[in-house]
């Protein structure tokens, strides 16, 4: 039987930045009327192949085929043209602009040489139909939307550009449950249409569940490219990781009967986001907040940073009474609090500026020296902490945004990390991170609960509810709806509560759930 | 209108500058001896319409993420031109008109290249062209002069029964009568009012607002961010010339005056802040900034007719009156600025 052939085919592509081999003779193809996912950990070259495909970087060395004819794109656009459209990581969304004009801005609908505004909203109505959602008025401006409806957008802005091979680079990690599942459907459909995916994600299952075909990827090299099927998962992860895998988790400590609390809060409301929250955060506890996208974990997380305005309830820290005025006052050494932000690249790094100037930014107190900062202290502390957390970087003075996510997420806890936090808040910290660091992360946060910090975790992930947390609490609508802790912890009592379903339907709705995921 | 809550919202901005405006106006035309006039809302829009056109021109290359500090150096240059080019006979006149149009338009293109191709940040790179454009302007008229065709000028400066006329039609009568006192820079403000609306619908004006709004996102969205981005502050020197084109009709003369072209500068991009255009771009538009600069003018304007022996009467003292302004400007883009008190999440503020 013949190979069909192949739609795009990569012949020995080579990409340099300075001295880093980010490509390294890739040979990749790829063939109509698959999913094929594209596996790597963060820096195995998976966004300088994107890149090299969509146009955004022109390669070194080697071709490029599109159905058998050469071809060399300059600019994202004429990849566009030939029908290579990518959904990027980073939100291709402008946010002060509607979502129809989002939509539209590629390719114009014109009339007398104007752009046709009742065209341009139809069409975004069409395809947002497409998508599930239809909820979204198309004359929102994005940035008054929800991080998991922009995704939703930028997803319908790419299919309404008649994609003939989709990329999409992490583009679910963003999106609820519920938009995952409307989203394979559509990628599904575009697949029996005849349509490559290029799909590269974190999520193991999703790609389980999706992919036709996998290629892995490790340090600018293609290493192998198979079937679903003819590797498990353990073998999978060690062709990415080059090593062997071992626990993902560390081990849970025995439950312990009684924490003194370091934190207790009391009936905190917030506008209509948080609703009547009441929770006790034990000393060396790691607590998770689990639920849906959007249920209030991080505006929760805010309110005791100190960023929400009108907050009614009490927060106690270590049996006292206080008002938190805001991140200052958070991070001071008698509240101890310290929050890793959700969006590392806006609110958690400031990406201008060098790997060591972001990691003593919040700290820079400890360091002062009547009117100057004693550089050398700032320095050794900082080396210590890089050193600790395991970050990979060439010189401390370069800028932070030259290191992979997972980095410069291991950045951010150092910030933070130098403050000597007694409460560490986390939300979502390994959103778009590769396995190794993820499991670095894990050992990291275990060890700090183990040395007596407490720590307050929100994930989007449920494997990493169920294996580092010793208790759960699921938000529904801005309450919490239930408490898990112990063997309570299962995919099955967070997905059941995390949409609310009562005990008594939980298990009918929870295989319905299970068996829409097998399909 | 089902949206009107969102358009509400997305225009803010605009409908404080219009409200700002009817109020400062409003209260100028009150307190005037003669009252609201014909004749007196004449001389007025002749006053506001060069600062109009500085305001609309800012706009543009506020909206990319930038800013154009040349704008009231190519009112300027082009206002000496036009006072050189203007004297002639019909055929002459027409001509020099089109070529003040084009002077303007030829400014914005330099600026653009110099943004594009030279890669400098605009704000440098329209300060170093506003000092080329003045010594140009230096050059053609070193001392203030020059002549101006005057029926022209009546014409162009006057109400629209005199433009009509000037071209040898009959003015209008009959239940058109009112019409024809409307001045004729109305008309020349709805007209540009107008090529900016074409302009924001065009796929160009969409690609300004989408530069301003992410320059990387726009570049990801398969934008021309060079092409558009050259059309921006082309399309602002148009603007500006069309300013400096009117203040050689208005003032029959031309003057190099490089303290005037500064305030035409400065004043353009507050008129832009109070129009609700975003100084990082991506937001707002020329509609707000015309009204924006009615404001400006507006509370100028009042100084005129306050009553020397009111609680405000020292504001009649022209010494006092540059400090007022600052404080009324200060205020009225702090209107703007209230939508702080009401947020909630103080991570909002950053954004």
């Amino acid at each position: 039987m013949s190979e069909p052939s192949p739609f795009l085919q990569l012949r020995g592509i080579c990409k340099r930045y300075g001295g880093v081999t980010a490509l390294d003779r890739v040979d990749f193809s790829c063939t109509a009327g698959t999913i094929h996912a594209i596996l790597g950990e963060n820096g195995a070259g998976k966004s300088t192949l994107i890149k090299t495909i969509s146009g955004v970087v022109q390669a070194d060395e080697g071709e490029i085929a599109l159905e058998g004819r050469p071809v060399q794109f300059t600019h994202p656009v004429e990849a566009n043209r030939a029908g290579i459209i990518c959904i990027f990581q980073e939100l291709s969304l402008l946010p002060t602009l509607s979502v129809a004009q989002n939509i539209g801005i590629g390719q114009q609908t014109k009339r007398f040489g104007l752009l046709d505004q009742k065209v341009q909203i139809r069409k975004a109505e069409e395809l947002l139909a497409r998508v599930g959602c239809e909820d979204i008025n198309p004359r929102t401006w994005v940035r008054d939307l929800p991080l998991s409806r922009r995704q939703m957008v930028e997803i319908a802005k790419a299919l309404g550009k008649d994609p003939r091979l989709l990329i999409l680079d992490e583009a679910t990690s963003a999106l609820t449950s519920a938009d995952v599942e409307k989203v394979f459907d559509i990628l599904r459909k575009l697949r029996d249409d005849g349509l490559v995916l290029l799909y590269i994600s974190h999520r193991m299952n999703e790609i389980k569940e999706l992919s036709d075909v996998m290629s892995v990827f490790r340090n600018g090299q293609h290493i192998e490219t198979f079937p679903k099927g003819r590797h498990g998962d353990e073998e999978i992860v060690e062709l990415m990781i080059g090593r062997d895998m071992g626990h993902v988790f560390p081990p849970k400590p025995p439950p312990v009967a009684e924490r003194a609390p370091v934190l207790q809060v009391k009936n905190l409301s917030w506008e209509r986001q948080l609703d009547d929250i009441s929770l006790d955060l034990g000393k060396g506890e790691i607590l998770g907040l689990g639920g849906l996208d959007g249920q209030g974990q991080k505006e929760f997380l805010l309110a005791l940073f100190g960023v929400l305005k009108d907050a009614t309830g009490t927060i106690e820290v270590e049996g006292k009474r206080v008002e938190i005025a805001g991140p200052q006052a958070a991070k001071s050494e008698v509240l101890g609090l310290a929050l890793v932000p959700e969006d590392r690249k806006t609110e958690g790094l400031i990406l201008s500026m060098s790997i060591g100037q972001n990691a003593s930014l919040a700290s820079l107190r400890q360091f002062r020296k009547g009117l100057r900062v004693d550089t050398q202290a700032e320095s050794e502390r900082v080396a210590e902490m890089l050193r600790r957390l395991q970050i990979k970087i060439g010189a401390v003075d370069d800028p932070v945004s030259s290191l992979s996510g997972g980095n410069q997420q291991k950045v951010v806890l150092a910030k933070w990390l130098m403050t000597n936090p007694n409460i560490l808040m986390l939300n979502d910290p390994t959103r778009g991170i590769d396995v190794g660091t993820k499991q670095e992360l894990y050992q990291l946060f275990r060890e700090l609960a183990d040395a007596g910090t407490s720590i307050l975790l929100y994930s989007t992930d449920y494997d990493e509810l169920i294996g580092l947390c010793d208790r759960v609490m699921i938000l529904y609508q801005g309450r919490i709806v239930r408490e898990l802790s112990g063997d309570e912890i299962t995919e099955t009592h967070i997905v059941a509560s995390s949409l609310n379903l009562h005990e008594s339907s939980e298990t009918s709705r929870n295989d319905q759930y299970l068996s829409s995921e097998a399909s | 209108m089902k949206h009107w809550r969102l358009y509400f919202k997305q225009n803010q901005g605009l409908l404080v500058a219009i409200g700002l405006f009817l109020f400062f106006y409003g209260a100028y035309s009150s307190l005037h001896p003669q009252g609201f006039t014909a004749a007196l809302f004449n001389q007025n829009s002749n006053e506001c319409f060069a600062l109009v056109m500085a305001a609309m021109a800012q706009t543009i290359p506020v909206l990319t993420g930038g800013l154009d500090l040349s704008v009231g150096a190519i009112l300027t240059l082009v206002n000496c031109l036009a006072s050189e080019l203007l004297g002639g006979t019909a055929v002459e006149n027409a001509i020099g008109f089109a070529a003040c149009l084009l002077a303007g338009l030829a400014c914005g293109f330099c600026n653009g290249c110099l943004v594009v191709y030279g890669r400098l940040q605009p704000i440098i790179a329209t300060l170093a062209s506003s000092a080329i454009f003045i010594g140009i302007a230096l050059f053609i008229r070193p001392t203030p002069g020059g002549t101006v065709n005057g029926d022209l000028a009546f014409a162009m400066t006057y109400d629209l029964n005199e433009a009509l006329m000037a071209v040898g039609l009959s003015g209008l009568s009959g239940s058109l009568a009112w019409c024809g006192q409307i001045p004729t820079t109305v008309f020349f403000a709805l007209l540009m009012a107008l090529i900016w609306t074409f302009f924001k619908r065009t796929q160009f004006g969409l690609e300004a607002y989408a530069i301003g709004a992410s320059a990387e996102a726009a570049f990801m969205s398969g934008v021309q961010v060079k092409r558009a981005k050259l059309i921006a502050y082309s399309l602002a020197g148009f603007f500006a010339g069309v300013g400096g084109l009117y203040l050689a009709l208005q003032t029959s003369s031309g003057n190099a005056n490089i303290p005037q072209a500064s305030a035409y500068t400065l004043n353009s991009i507050a008129a832009v802040v109070i129009g609700g255009t975003s100084l990082y771009g991506g937001m707002g538009g020329a509609i707000g900034s015309i009204f924006g600069a009615l404001v400006l003018r507006s509370v100028a304007f009042n100084f005129r007719v306050i009553d020397e022996q009111s609680a405000l009467g020292f504001l009649a003292n022209p010494l006092y009156q540059p400090l007022v302004e600052g404080v009324v400007l200060l205020a009225a883009v702090s209107i703007g600025a209230f939508w702080v008190f009401r947020i909630k999440n103080r991570l909002e503020i950053f954004k």
